[in-house]
């Protein structure tokens, strides 16, 4: 059963061949079994998937189920939950137990979801290779020495080990899409404003936005129908229609105009992805896509800009943790200035004390026009460029980052190059364009993830094309050895 | 921009992170190799174009000014390292 996608498992429990309780015992059972090396899940919850799964068979037998009824799910452990720990990778939230439901969250509930439990991540989200939670790093199914990519790699490893049908994740940076790429699996990072921010723990709040990691486009389409949606309790949701994501996923190609920029298939692109690239280019191509090269002139200011204004906004959010009203405090203040030093010097890892400190910085007195504002700037110059490339081109295709996963251990120690593997997908999250990954084929035994990215609101269009490539390849098919 | 040990000192105390005193170097390292990579943006010229704050470009919606929230005091409380009578309890401010 673990091996079917998540739409044949809908079809399975619609149609009695098993119960989401049965279900849900597999996924709980392989969890148990097999967690010991990904360390994917920071909590797992399976007597309340259990409570889930008992209701969900309810629905099916009473004729109320929707497709996500009863199908095990997983949540980065930054979507608060109520009643369950939300750690958000952090010693800080170590003891935080969520007094609400994300928005995210309860859409799942309300569509008869299970939650099997929250997974592991890059500590507060900030990192390319889910190293840095207080939980330990997530490892990759493909080759446990790599990292999974991040931040949303406990959701990437536990999709690709199959511990869940499907996960949610967050994107920032790539936080998506470059860890879907690195374990062979498909990931929608959606518009800025589509899917509500409410109760996902902020990092960078004008970058921030939620989406799901699955083994296909029709999965994410149906994933997606859930978490999208007008919030009122989220500012800047994004009032419009939710359009219908599986509608379209069976249009054909023929005549759709993809763009290749220049910037991305240049100097810091291994051969061995240029090559998985090359193919996939040629196998849309046979499915009637037209290619054209286009520029991003501007794109290698994305990363520079990207940590001003991520680092800026951080700093700002993660003020909330000093010590008083939720979370770690540190043993015996002196006084309260004591407190907030030593609560947040002790709850915080060193990736982000160092994005505070570097937030802190832009945004003090004297330099906050030359960072700050400048990385804004940039900001509009890079979404000019996609703009003008969206005249001549449809969608734009790349990798999603320039190597395989790299060994656990590689870049943790010099964060610059870290921050240089998401030189793909930084672009989108300044610009607030959708952009979906999925993958492409295989180097030297790793998945090769390829990213498509569209003009505001086209998520409906990009998984067509993945839905479509995938019918005409079997990558997302595999599994790595031994899940 | 190379950052020094005063300047780590500074940021660390806005920022309220008490920093070690033996971990200032590494910070002061990395801080640098950080800040190297973000003032490549200094070479751009973008006189006359205008900040992007938000992707696409809406401004901040507003509700009617009413009560949405009951009181959950006890709940949120319930989570918080120290309480009394419904206040958050912290070090003496006031002697």
């Amino acid at each position: 059963m673990h091996e079917k996608s998540l739409a044949d498992l809908s079809k399975a429990l619609h149609s009695k061949a098993i119960s989401s309780v049965e279900l849900t015992e597999l996924y709980l059972q392989r969890i148990q079994q097999l967690d010991g090396v990904t360390n994917s899940f920071i909590t797992v919850t399976p007597e309340l998937a259990l409570e889930q799964a008992h209701a969900a068979d309810q629905r099916l037998a009473n004729g109320s189920a929707g497709p996500l009824t009863g199908i095990p799910l997983a949540h980065k452990d930054l979507f608060c939950t109520k009643g369950v720990r939300t750690s958000c990778g952090s010693k800080m939230l170590d003891n935080f137990i969520a007094p609400y439901e994300s928005t995210v969250t309860q859409r799942f509930l309300d569509a008869g979801a299970v939650s099997l439990g929250k997974t592991n991540m890059d500590e507060f989200a900030m990192g390319s290779s889910s190293e840095s939670s207080f939980y330990g790093p997530v490892r990759n199914p493909w080759n446990p020495q790599r990292i999974p990519g991040g931040s949303s790699g406990g959701s990437a490893a536990a999709v690709a080990a199959r511990l869940c049908v499907a996960a949610t994740g967050t994107d920032t940076g790539g936080s998506i899409r470059q860890p879907a790429g690195f374990t062979g699996l498909t990931g929608i990072k959606p518009t800025y404003g589509r899917v509500s921010r409410w109760g996902m723990i902020a990092y960078a709040s004008s970058l921030d936005q939620a989406g799901p990691m699955a083994h296909s486009a029709e999965d994410c389409a149906l994933l997606l129908q859930a978490m999208a949606g007008f919030d009122d309790k989220d500012s800047t949701s994004v009032d419009q229609p939710v359009p219908d994501y599986s509608a379209e996923l069976n249009q054909p190609l023929s005549g759709l105009r993809v763009g290749l920029p220049k910037e991305y298939f240049g100097a810091g692109l291994d051969s061995s992805i240029a090559d998985t690239i090359s193919a996939a280019v040629k196998q849309l191509q046979s499915l009637g896509a037209e290619i054209r090269e286009i520029s991003l002139p501007n794109a290698e200011l994305a990363i520079p800009a990207y940590y001003v204004i991520a680092s800026a906004e951080a700093s700002s959010n993660l003020s909330r943790f000093d010590g008083v009203r939720f979370g770690y405090r540190c043993e015996n203040p002196a006084d309260l200035t004591d407190l907030y030093l030593r609560s947040r010097a002790e709850g915080f890892g060193d990736e982000v004390k160092r994005r505070i400190m570097v937030g802190t910085y832009a945004l003090s007195a004297g330099y906050y026009d030359a960072y700050y504002l400048q990385a804004q700037k940039i900001r509009r110059l890079i979404k000019n460029d996609f703009m003008a490339a969206y005249e001549q081109v449809d969608v734009i295709l790349s990798p999603t980052s320039p190597t395989p996963a790299f060994p656990i251990g590689e870049k943790i120690d010099d964060p610059v190059s870290l921050y240089l593997t998401d030189i793909y997908t930084i672009t989108a999250n300044l610009a607030g364009v959708p952009g979906i990954a999925l993958p492409a084929g295989f180097a030297d035994g790793l998945p090769v993830g390829m990213q498509l990215l569209g003009p505001y609101f086209s998520e409906p269009r990009l998984l067509n094309i993945a839905h479509q490539y995938q019918q005409a390849t079997d990558w997302h098919t595999r599994a790595p050895a031994g899940y | 921009m190379a950052l020094d040990r005063s300047d780590v000192e500074r940021l660390a105390y806005l920022a309220r992170i008490g920093l070690q005193d033996a971990d200032i170097p590494a910070y002061a390292a990395k801080l640098s190799s950080i800040m190297g990579l973000i003032d490549k943006m200094q070479a751009v010229d973008t006189t006359g174009i205008q900040p992007l704050a938000h992707p696409l470009e809406t401004t901040q919606r507003l509700r009617p000014d009413l009560v949405t929230e009951s009181n959950q005091r006890d709940a949120l409380q319930a989570i918080a390292p120290a309480t009394e009578q419904g206040l958050y309890l912290v070090p003496r401010v006031i002697e």
